[in-house]
């Protein structure tokens, strides 16, 4: 009566995803969660923004150059944080042990964690990006293609952290659960997320180029005060992803390796 | 709680005894300096129950562990149902499942989103029939609707039976089923898991530290102490040469050390 072995399926991916979803709507904290601080952010933010646009005519003519960088900062951290809790949600249930055993592959799983990034991103970031057109009259959905074209990026690099951070929970334990919280604001002072490139020592410039957010972060800039698209910097950003991401998905087959030589995974959640 | 549905779809084939389910040749599991499994090897045939014995640190589930692929070996060998464990477990991952007290089922999900999520990940092609079916033989028709955070410790138990029947396996590992439960709930989880023995014609491996319970489940028993195997036969055969009248006894004395009466004999 069961299914044959199959290396990807996708009703296997769906029921993982059925399961993240059951767990989201049994509690309403957890979805106000999702809203509450990329909400917090874009208010003190944009506020920030309309105090110094008063006061300088440079960042009057930026006008939504910060709220940008705040939602798309926000797509970047929570990206990753969807990525990791839902990862994090087995091993605090202690139920690493039965999707491990189970016909789950690991290209599954990863394509689970993958899906509700995406989903809980969704939920949290839509009613912020009404928000900033409400208080702030800022369109993120004006930017159009170049939106698209930001979010792909942003996410693919989320999703790269994300899967890291949980080889390492996986190889280590929830002792190194707080990687999950803190790892993405290593990016921020390097991606330059509210600054130029061009503000950092130019040896730390070098660095920047490397990640891909910080294309990202330029070529918002670009678009919000020059109105200019760098088509150019999305696909070095691309490039920049794809090597990551191969990294990464590397890194986080070794590290559940590792875990097996070690028996992590029979005391996964302690 | 009486059994009243069976708890599988339909019968198996019957297994050809002749077939091992699981073999283990010269199996080595080193953690840096500790050797917690240090070279053994054993057959389980198809369609029969197997106890594996042995005290704290005995190596039970790390063996346990690399049969399911959960630990790669430091040397030798492990297969299931002809599939190497170590590199080719998703061949049969789908035919057999586990139940262990290391892990849990999600405390948040309800009983019924819980077996309904694992029965997709096995790919059951009916997932409200089967769930109905072991919700009557487990007794769990009354808690479908219930968090698993809410349940007691022999509910708990009888779910997680549920989840590890769900693809109605053909191999079964079994870790401490019992464990922690009153007398009662876990006799009649022993009573649930010989009608699936019987009706599937399933093979069951049992780490338990319950004598009666392997006395009562087990055709074989497997005993190790520190990592080795240092006996393997029928309980019967067990009491017989140890010259005691439970497996408790026996237990202590390979625990303790003391040796097999035919063996002090010198047979």
């Amino acid at each position: 009566m069961s299914g044959a072995a199959v290396l990807f399926s996708p009703r296997r991916v769906g029921a993982m995803v059925l399961r993240y979803w059951y767990l989201l709507r049994s509690s309403w904290p957890r979805l106000l969660e999702l809203v509450y601080w990329p909400a917090v952010q874009l208010l003190t933010w944009g506020f920030i923004q309309l105090y110094v646009a008063d006061n300088a005519t440079f960042f009057a003519r930026a006008g939504g150059a910060f709220i940008g960088a705040v939602l798309l900062w926000d797509i970047l951290m929570r990206g990753q944080l969807g990525f990791s809790v839902s990862f994090l949600e087995e091993m605090w249930a202690r139920n690493m042990g039965n999707l491990l055993m189970s016909p789950l592959t690991t290209a599954e799983f990863v394509a689970s964690l993958m899906i509700m990034s995406i989903v809980r991103l969704a939920i949290g970031m839509v009613p912020v990006s009404v928000m900033a057109i409400f208080f702030f009259d800022f369109n993120i959905y004006a930017m159009g293609f170049a939106l698209a074209a930001f979010f792909a990026n942003l996410i693919l690099t989320s999703w790269s952290v994300g899967l890291v951070v949980s080889g390492l929970v996986l190889r280590n334990g929830l002792g190194a659960e707080g990687l999950a919280w803190t790892i993405m604001f290593l990016f921020m002072p390097l991606a330059c997320v509210y600054y130029p490139v061009a503000v950092l020592p130019d040896w730390l410039q070098h660095v920047a180029w490397l990640l891909p957010p910080t294309y990202v972060f330029e070529g918002m800039r670009t678009l919000v005060i020059d109105h200019v698209f760098r088509a150019d910097l999305m696909a070095r950003a691309l490039l920049v992803n794809a090597v990551l991401f191969a990294a990464a998905a590397w890194a986080f087959s070794r590290l559940v390796e590792s875990a097996r030589d070690q028996g992590s995974l029979i005391s996964a959640g302690e | 709680m009486a059994l009243t549905r069976p708890l599988m779809t339909a019968p198996a084939p019957a297994p050809s005894p002749a077939v091992a389910a699981i073999a283990a040749r010269d199996l080595v599991k080193r953690y840096r300096a500790t050797l917690a499994v240090g070279g053994i090897s054993f057959d389980i045939a198809a369609g029969s129950v197997t106890g594996l014995l042995g005290g704290n640190g005995a190596g039970k589930t790390t063996t346990i562990a690399m049969i399911m692929g959960l630990v790669r070996p430091s040397a030798g060998r492990v297969a299931v149902l002809g599939a190497d464990m170590a590199h080719e477990r998703h061949r049969v991952l789908h035919r057999m499942n586990f139940e262990s007290p290391y892990v849990d089922m999600p405390h948040r999900l309800t009983v019924q989103q819980n077996l309904s999520v694992f029965a997709r990940l096995y790919g059951v092609a009916d997932v409200a029939g089967q769930i109905a079916r072991l919700a009557e033989g487990l007794d769990l028709a009354g808690l479908l609707d219930r968090p698993c955070g809410k349940l007691s410790a022999g509910q708990k138990t009888r779910v997680a039976l549920a989840k590890a029947l769900i693809n109605d396996p053909e191999v079964l590992l079994l870790d401490e089923p019992t464990a922690s439960l009153d007398p009662d709930t876990a006799d009649w989880i022993r009573s649930r898991l010989q009608d699936y023995c019987r009706q599937r014609g399933a093979t069951i491996l049992l780490a338990s530290h319950n004598m009666g319970e392997v006395e009562r489940l087990c055709d074989r028993v497997i005993m190790m102490k520190g990592g080795l195997i240092v006996d393997d036969d029928t309980p019967a055969r067990l009491l017989a040469r140890y010259g005691r009248s439970t497996l408790e006894e026996v237990f202590l004395d390979v625990a303790r050390g003391r040796g097999a009466a035919g063996a002090e004999a010198g047979a």
